[in-house]
C-alpha cells in the first residue's frame, strides 16, 4: 500500500553516500565540504551535495564554485525552507502537466493537476517575492533558483506522477505542520497556515483519485487515532527529500531553529 | 464553563438578537478576536523574538482551544447524526463520512484531554437550524434533499473549522497545542477537500470551479444556502504578505485565491458556530 513514505521514491541506486569520516566525495575540494547539521546535532558525513541518478555518477555542482547556499537561521531560515519545498512541487507539477499522462488523462485530472501546478507556482513566486522583500532585496540571503531533476518520475504513467505528487503533498503538509511552531513571528505562521491547508486540499484530491479505497483522502496511514496529520521537521524532511535525488542544487540547513 | 456564557463573551451581537453585555471580551479572554486577520501586515522580519507568552496567571491555549472543541462537538455530533440518518447512500458518501466521524470524534476527546477542567461542556445543536434544515430526514423532506443538505452542511462545518484553526494558530504560538493544533488544521482541510469534491459529483459539477476540493474565489457554490456566505467571505483575497499575487505572478484572481485560504476571527467562528446551538 502506498505510504506517504518519501522513502517509496527512492531511487534503486543510492544516491547519498554516507561517509563515516570527514573525507567528502573525493571530486570535491576542500572548501566545498559540508555536513548537514540536524539542528544542533552534526550529522558527519551526511551532505547535501546530491549526485544524480544517472549511470556516470557525476556530482553535481553547486551554482557558484565554493559556495554552498545556506537556508539561515530563524524565521528567514524557515521561510527559505518552505521556498525550496515549494520550488521542488512547482518543478514537479511543471513537468507533470507537459508529459503524456496528463495530455491523455481525463478532464477531471487534467483540472486538478492544472490547478495545483498553478498553485504550486503561485506559492514559489509568492515566497520568492516575500523573502527579497523581508532582506530588503539582498539576494544572497534568499535561496536562489533550485535545479531538479525528475529523471526518475515517469511522466507518461499514471501511477508514476499520482504517487509522487501525493508523496510531495503529504510530505508538504508534515513539512509545514512542522515548520509552523519553529517561526516567530506571528504573521509568518498565518502565512504557513493559509498555504498549508491548501496543501492538504491537494493532498487529499490526489489520493482520493489516486489510491484506491473511499478513505484514503484522510487515510489511516498519514492521520492518527487522535485524528492528528503528520507533522515532521525540518532535518526529517530535508533528508527525505535529499533521498529522493530530485534536488540537484546543494544547499545546506545548518541554522534552522530546532524548537 | 457553560458554553452559552463562554459564546457570549465570544460575540458582541448575538445572532438571536439579544442584548449581551458589552464588556471588553477581549481584555477577560485576550485578543482573540483580533489576532487572526493578518493578510495585511508588511511583511519584514523581526529583529527579535516576538513569540506570544502566555500573562501570568492565564493560560494561552484556553480559549483558542475551546473554540477548537466547540466547533469538534459540533462536527462530531453532526457526522454522528448523519450516519444514523439513513440518509446517505451506501458506498463512498458512507465511508467518506465515517472517515470524517472518526477523525471528529477524535478530535473531541484530544481536546477535552488538553483542556482537562477547563474544557467546556457540549452545547445541545439543532441541525435543522430552526426548522430551515432537514438533514437527518427527520421531519420528512426526503432522502433526496436531505442527503444535498448534509453535504451542504458538511462543508460548510469544513470550510469553516479550517478557517477558524487558522485564525487562532496565532493565539497559540509558544504554547505547546500550536503543533497539534495543526495538525489537526490540515486534517480539516483534508475533509473539506473530500466533502467538496463528493458534494460536486452529485450536483453534476465535475469540470469546472464548483468541483474542486479548494475554495474560489469568495463563492460559497451552488447548492450552498445563502447563509454558509459567512463561510467563505474574505476567501477572495488576492494579496499576501503585503504583495498582490495577481500583479507579481501573472495568474488570475481565480487561481491566487484558491491558493490560500484565509483565517476568520473567533468572533466570526462563533457567530457561524452559534446557528446550530441552542444552549
Amino acid at each position: 500500500m502506498f505510504g506517504y513514505n518519501l522513502e517509496n521514491l527512492i531511487m534503486k541506486k543510492p544516491v547519498i553516500k554516507v561517509e563515516t569520516s570527514v573525507e567528502a566525495h573525493p571530486k570535491q575540494s576542500n572548501s566545498r565540504r559540508q555536513f548537514l547539521k540536524m539542528g544542533g546535532l552534526a550529522v558527519a558525513g551526511s551532505s547535501l551535495f546530491l549526485y544524480g541518478c544517472n549511470n556516470d555518477d557525476d556530482n553535481m555542482e553547486p551554482t557558484e564554485p565554493g559556495m554552498v547556499f545556506d537556508l539561515g537561521s530563524g524565521d528567514l531560515g524557515i521561510l527559505n525552507y518552505a521556498y525550496a519545498l515549494e520550488q521542488l512541487e512547482a518543478a514537479f507539477y511543471t513537468q507533470a502537466i507537459a508529459g503524456s499522462y496528463y495530455a491523455g488523462a481525463s478532464a477531471e485530472e487534467k483540472l486538478i493537476l492544472k490547478d495545483i501546478y498553478d498553485h504550486e507556482v503561485i506559492h514559489r513566486e509568492f515566497f520568492k517575492a516575500a523573502i527579497t522583500g523581508a532582506v530588503s532585496g539582498d539576494t544572497s540571503k534568499v535561496l536562489p533558483e533550485l535545479e531538479f531533476d525528475f529523471s526518475g518520475v515517469n511522466f507518461g504513467n499514471r501511477d508514476s506522477v499520482l504517487g509522487t505528487a501525493m508523496v510531495l503533498e503529504d510530505t508538504g503538509v508534515g513539512a509545514y505542520n512542522g515548520a509552523g511552531p519553529l517561526l516567530e513571528t506571528a504573521a509568518y505562521l498565518t502565512l504557513a497556515g493559509k498555504i498549508v491547508s491548501v496543501e492538504a486540499r491537494h493532498a487529499a484530491a490526489i489520493r482520493s483519485i489516486f489510491l484506491p479505497g473511499d478513505t484514503e483522502f484522510a487515510g489511516d496511514d498519514v492521520i492518527d487515532a487522535n485524528g492528528l496529520d503528520k507533522s515532521d521537521l525540518p532535518p526529517v524532511v530535508i533528508s527525505a527529500v535529499v533521498a529522493t535525488g530530485f534536488v540537484v542544487t546543494p544547499f545546506t540547513a545548518n541554522q534552522l531553529p530546532t524548537e | 464553563m457553560n458554553i452559552i456564557k463562554f459564546l457570549d463573551e465570544f460575540t458582541s451581537e448575538s445572532l438571536t438578537q439579544k442584548v449581551s453585555s458589552r464588556r471588553d471580551v477581549f481584555g477577560t479572554f485576550g485578543s482573540l478576536g483580533k489576532k487572526a486577520a493578518l493578510a495585511a501586515v508588511p511583511f519584514g522580519l523581526a529583529t527579535g523574538s516576538s513569540k506570544a507568552f502566555a500573562q501570568n496567571g492565564t493560560k494561552a491555549h484556553e480559549d483558542p482551544l475551546n473554540l477548537a472543541l466547540t466547533l469538534e462537538y459540533l462536527e462530531a455530533e453532526f457526522y454522528i447524526r448523519a450516519l444514523d440518518s439513513g440518509v446517505l447512500p451506501a458506498g463512498r458518501p458512507e465511508n467518506v463520512y465515517n472517515q470524517i466521524s472518526k477523525h471528529e470524534s477524535a478530535h473531541v476527546e484530544f481536546l477535552k484531554t488538553a483542556l482537562g477542567d477547563v474544557a467546556v461542556a457540549k452545547p445541545t445543536f439543532d441541525f435543522t437550524v430552526g426548522g430551515m434544515f432537514d438533514p437527518f430526514n427527520e421531519n420528512g423532506i426526503g432522502q433526496e434533499t436531505a442527503y444535498a443538505q448534509l453535504l451542504a452542511l458538511a462543508q460548510a462545518f469544513e470550510d469553516t473549522g479550517v478557517r477558524a484553526y487558522k485564525g487562532q494558530a496565532g493565539n497559540l504560538m509558544g504554547t505547546p497545542f500550536l503543533k497539534p493544533a495543526l495538525q489537526i488544521h490540515s486534517v480539516e482541510a483534508r475533509h473539506a477537500s473530500e466533502i467538496r469534491r463528493l458534494r460536486a459529483s452529485v450536483l453534476g459539477e465535475t469540470l469546472n470551479d464548483n468541483a474542486l476540493g479548494w475554495i474560489t474565489l469568495n463563492q460559497r457554490g451552488p447548492g450552498m444556502p445563502a447563509a454558509t456566505q459567512a463561510v467563505y467571505d474574505g476567501e477572495e483575497n488576492v494579496t499576501q504578505g503585503g504583495v498582490n499575487l495577481v500583479t507579481a505572478t501573472g495568474f488570475d484572481a481565480t487561481s491566487v485565491s484558491q491558493s490560500f485560504d484565509e483565517p476568520i476571527t473567533g468572533d466570526q467562528a462563533v457567530a457561524i458556530a452559534s446557528l446550530f446551538i441552542v444552549s
